[in-house]
């Protein structure tokens, strides 16, 4: 069904610190690895090897910069997945049913068998969480790892999406965001954790944590002062030699 | 948005068939026999030619009869529903016309308001879309429909209608485009929204997740043919309405000159059409520092 089903109790989902995120892609690489060989079809590549690569991913890392008004630009990781948002408008455009929300947990999911192909839910989407695999012509998205949170097959420890399980910098985390006693919510509540494009109305369920202001590094080279490579003031030997230079031939001016 | 051309023959070609189909349901011309057959004939190539352009680019079409089931939230599952009643519904009202010389006036209303039900339908998928500014807003429905009833006068060969309703067709489209452009703009959805580091400063993409290109980029950044956009404006103005509207006024009637006037009104829906998606900007693409 593409109704939305009623907002759910528990709201399972992602909190990306953008303070901690190295950019290393490491969940990138274990999402593909994960999600090609388990839930629904494979996540397939054109030309991997060949001039012009693509392929299906369901977790891409973006790299910003962000320039203050004073000061140096910082460089920000940012991975991007499925938000699993409360009001999905990728489910309610579908018009097969292949598209859902879960009742129990609010994850969003694709019946694979039940989808055309049409493509109009990554339409609806406004953050790019969906892409139609080239080979099997059904749409692929981010199950929140949902056959391995509830996979009592697997030791508990990695009963958590592939992509936070092999995080190396601890920037993703995992949990139910509809419990404010959760350890995600009460990050989300701590850090100032906030939404993609609120604008859209979509309420998202992931959340990011924004970078930490940076340091302000105090002057404490006492010899710095003394060593500055050029001498701009033009003054006694410095200056006398920046003028005898330029009026070499071909000196600079 | 990536104009693909099954979409854009879907959207030229249905339009024309269905406004056709309205105005034969709504008994403006009422043919009979072989006649009728004709005019159904043209009328049902063209619709239904175009729903089967539009399948050319589902993944699976096989499993296309699924996408009848929810009507109570898709745009494409009403549309598809309104479509196989508006065909049926016609189908009876063209029967009774071809075979027995009878109009059965109650059917042709209801299948001629459902066939531009279908326009209305096909119409809305897009203009829901909050992703892309330029097609949410009540221009996306009105011109379809204007397109749809001037385009299905045009082919039923209703001078004065056809006219009128291309007239204000160029009107309102000439108007869909200014206020569109500046749509994505004051949609408020920009760079410092979508990655939410806006308190910090200006954002800048520096580098993309991936070398190569991927799904998303091709369906939704569409930058080639952009920059003429100006001079596609002036064409499509040119064929859809200013030479159609010439040809039907001048004094005296000539079924090469309507002939023409049709051509000209395709070739311009069909240019107007690629730039309805070429134009068209989905904010995913905020993502990759694009349009």
């Amino acid at each position: 069904m593409t109704q939305l089903p009623p907002p759910s109790a528990k709201k399972l989902g992602l909190v990306i610190d953008l303070d901690t995120c190295v950019g290393c892609h490491a969940c990138v690489v274990s999402c593909k690895g994960w999600n090609t060989e388990n839930y629904g079809a494979p996540l397939s590549d054109q030309q991997a090897y060949g001039a012009d690569p693509s392929g299906t991913f369901l977790n891409r890392v973006h790299s910003y910069e962000v320039q203050p008004e004073e000061g140096a630009a910082q460089l920000i990781h940012f991975p991007k997945s499925c938000l699993h948002c409360e009001d999905a408008p990728c489910v309610t455009v579908c018009p097969t049913g292949a598209s859902y929300k879960r009742a129990e947990d609010g994850i969003v999911l694709v019946n694979e068998s039940d989808c055309i192909g049409c493509g109009l839910c990554a339409w609806a989407c406004p953050y790019g969480a969906r892409e139609l695999d080239a080979k099997e012509g059904v749409m692929k998205k981010c199950t929140l790892c949902v056959d391995r949170i509830y996979n009592e097959n697997l030791p508990e420890e990695d009963r958590q999406p592939a992509c936070v399980r092999t995080c190396p910098s601890g920037a993703r985390h995992f949990g139910d965001l509809g419990d404010v006693d959760s350890d995600v919510s009460k990050l989300v509540a701590e850090r100032g954790g906030f939404d993609l494009m609120p604008e859209q109305g979509t309420k998202p369920v992931n959340k990011y944590l924004p970078p930490r202001p940076k340091d302000e590094m105090p002057e404490f080279d006492i010899l710095a002062p003394y060593l500055e490579p050029i001498a701009s003031d033009g003054k006694g030997f410095v200056g006398w030699l920046d003028k005898a230079l330029s009026s070499l031939p071909g000196g600079a001016k | 948005m990536h104009p693909a051309s099954s979409v854009i023959l879907f959207n030229t070609f249905s339009g024309l068939g269905f406004g056709l189909l309205f105005w034969l349901g709504l008994g403006v011309i009422v043919p009979t026999g072989m006649s009728a057959f004709i005019w159904f004939a043209i009328a049902y190539i063209f619709a239904v030619g175009g729903l089967i352009a539009s399948t050319f680019h589902l993944g699976h079409p096989e499993r296309a009869l699924k996408a009848f089931s929810q009507w109570q939230t898709s745009w494409l599952s009403r549309e598809g529903i309104c479509a196989v009643f508006a065909l049926v519904t016609m189908a009876i009202y063209g029967a009774g016309l071809v075979f027995a010389g009878t109009q059965l006036q109650l059917i042709g209303i209801v299948g001629g308001i459902a066939s531009l039900g279908v326009v209305f339908t096909t119409s809305m998928i897009y203009a829901q879309m909050k992703t892309v500014p330029r097609w949410r807003h009540w221009t996306t429905p009105a011109m379809y429909l204007t397109l749809s009833l001037g385009g299905g006068a045009l082919l039923a060969g209703q001078i004065t209608l056809a006219s009128v309703l291309l007239i204000i067709g160029g009107i309102l489209q000439v108007f869909a485009w200014i206020s569109g452009d500046t749509r994505f703009k004051s949609s408020g959805t920009n760079m410092e929204t979508a990655t939410g580091l806006g308190h910090i400063g200006k954002v800048r993409a520096f580098e993309p997740p991936h070398t190569g290109t991927n799904y998303l980029m091709h369906e939704f950044i569409h930058k080639v043919g952009r920059k003429h956009a100006d001079q596609l404006r002036i064409i499509t103005i040119g064929l859809a309405f200013v030479v159609p509207v010439l040809l039907l006024l001048l004094p005296f009637t000539n079924h090469i000159f309507a002939a023409l006037a049709v051509l000209s009104h395709i070739a311009g829906v069909l240019t107007l059409r690629w730039l309805f998606f070429a134009q068209a900007e989905h904010v995913v693409g905020l993502y990759y520092g694009k349009r």
